[in-house]
């Protein structure tokens, strides 16, 4: 039988890590997301033997982090915009170090400590870079509370598949907010299972394994650049994701991801109301950023709307996927505000209906 | 069927559980729902609501900006959604802590005096389960045994010797709402 439950979006995440059999959890509390650390200090250790720790900065669990990934463990953090802006400089090392880890982002109104309300201003820190160099990590953006627990395993995967840091881009209202969820089965820690090439100490039977993100000849650190480049390229060719509503008849497309695609699903539901044909595209995996999709959708559409909780980020790369061919116009409010489905629809007609 | 409804009034008055044992008798129910909580830098005493939809189908949006129901029990809160119940809605307020009436004519408004009645109970704590039976009376998206399986499952077992008066609470919202069946 299934199991259903009802849970907060964060204690839906922290239930799916301990299913998903996740060796070691290092954070810092900061709301929206503290229910994470505290549900998973409450039920990890007991239920999985799984490590929960309270470090004493965001710095410092970045860098737990990549210590435990380096051994090859399944490891996890997870923290709102300012703790995540500390740990920038953490998850470039790991990037270049290419051990695996899921970090989630519960994303709060910036910038500076600004709000406590959801917000989704980090979308250029998570998929653009946020730390120094030319590395990428695989974002995943939830829209439901189902998805907050599935993308854990999912992450993980990903993770290990490319050795890579995979990052879940969430926000406070998705965070707070409850829903049914169905919880998979549990998954048994894999402690056991070493990955070959984890730094676990020196073993008489094979060569020591180095992790490093030092590279001081140039001719080196361009090879690791190339190889860390290539592998991006594969991740885009394999792991896109990206959902589509009601686009087939669309003469007008709304491109959103999270909470707030949810939001453009009524908007354009109150624009079909009305006889315009409005689709909705939601971004999952915002890096990769499905350009191709998008590129093609554009075509038969007389615009497009990208609307998000920011001053406008993604947008960036709708505009650059749809290549000047159709209209891409912007709406968003910020600083912890959710538009409403009629501010949304107000703006698709003034900027593409009426506008042109 | 979908059931768009906003529960407010201050911290303490079980604004946030009532939601929720609400959405989880319904997802026992086979419903979709979903509880989106105001969360602020706020205390006891503060506002406080929820955003509660239960549904048929899949839900959209979990905010929204005009409810089916809108159930106040303070008067800041009854300010702040009056305007926000959709035209032939619902308003339930609680005349206890609400000295200045709705206004509103296009709507049926319900005023229940509840904080007094749960004192009368001796335990000022079931005020939401009062308000709980009163809405299921007049919009009866989940049956009452389901709302009780939902409280025995929610209520952690120590609290368990509280079922029974919150199944009282509940039946005394139901009759109360009848009796002021002429809005106010």
């Amino acid at each position: 039988m299934k199991e259903l439950k009802l849970m907060k979006g964060n204690e839906a995440l922290a239930e799916a890590a301990i299913r998903a059999g996740c060796d070691a959890y290092f954070g810092y509390p900061i709301t929206p997301q503290s229910e994470v650390l505290e549900y998973l200090s409450r039920e990890a250790e007991k239920r999985t033997g799984m490590v929960v720790l309270q470090a004493e900065s965001e710095v410092a669990s970045i860098n737990m982090i990549y210590g435990g990934a380096g051994c090859g463990k399944k490891v996890m953090t997870s923290s709102s915009s300012p703790g995540v802006s500390l740990m920038q400089e953490g998850i470039s090392y790991i990037a270049s170090a290419e051990v695996p880890c899921l970090l989630v982002n519960v994303q709060r109104g910036g910038p500076g400590l600004g709000t406590i309300q959801p917000s989704q201003a980090d979308y250029y820190q998570s998929v653009k870079g946020g730390g120094h160099g030319d590395y990428k990590m695989i974002v995943l953006a939830p829209s439901s509370v189902q998805e907050m627990a599935d993308f854990v395993s999912l992450g993980f995967d990903l993770a290990f598949k490319y050795r890579n840091p995979v990052m879940i881009l969430s926000d406070g209202a998705l965070g707070q907010m409850m829903e049914k969820v169905e919880l998979q089965p549990h998954q048994e820690r894999s402690t056991e299972l070493l990955q070959e090439w984890a730094t676990v100490g020196r073993t008489p039977d094979r060569d020591s394994n180095f992790i490093t993100s030092l590279h001081m000849q140039p001719e080196q650190m361009e090879e690791v650049n190339i190889h860390l480049q290539n592998k991006y390229k594969l991740i885009a060719e394999n792991e896109t994701r990206v959902e589509c509503v009601n686009c087939d008849d669309a003469d007008y497309i709304i491109v959103a991801y999270g909470l707030v695609a949810r939001v453009c699903h009524n908007a354009a539901q109150l624009g079909r109301d009305k006889g315009l044909k409005i689709g909705v595209i939601r971004p999952i995996t915002l890096s990769p950023f499905p350009t191709d999709y998008i590129s093609k959708a554009s075509e038969q559409v007389k615009g497009i709307l990208d609307v998000e909780m920011s001053a406008g980020q993604m947008v960036d790369d709708v505009r650059l996927a749809v290549n000047g061919k159709k209209p891409v116009e912007f709406y968003g409010r910020m600083g912890g505000i959710v538009p409403t489905p009629e501010e949304i629809l107000a703006a698709l007609e003034e900027k593409l209906v009426g506008g042109k | 069927m979908t059931e768009e409804l906003i529960i407010a009034g201050f911290g303490g008055q079980g604004v946030l559980s009532m939601g929720q044992i609400l959405c989880y008798a319904a997802m026992m129910a086979d419903k979709e729902v979903s509880w989106m909580p105001s969360y602020g830098p706020e205390m006891r005493g503060g506002t406080a609501n929820c955003i509660t939809i239960i549904s048929d189908e899949k839900i959209s949006s979990p905010i929204i900006s005009s409810y089916d129901t809108v159930i106040a029990l303070n008067q800041p809160s009854l300010d702040k959604f009056e305007d926000k119940v959709k035209p032939g809605g619902i308003l339930i307020y609680d005349t206890t802590n609400i000295i200045h009436p709705p206004k509103r004519t296009d709507i049926k408004v319900y005023g229940i005096d509840g904080t007094n009645e749960a004192a009368r109970m001796n335990n000022i704590k079931v005020l939401n389960m009062i308000m709980l039976g009163a809405f299921l009376k007049k919009r009866p998206v989940v049956e009452i045994a389901m709302v009780l399986e939902a409280l025995k499952k929610v209520l952690p077992e120590r609290y368990h010797h509280l079922l029974k008066i919150n199944e009282e609470a509940l039946h005394r919202g139901m009759e109360l709402i009848e009796e002021v069946e002429t809005p106010v």
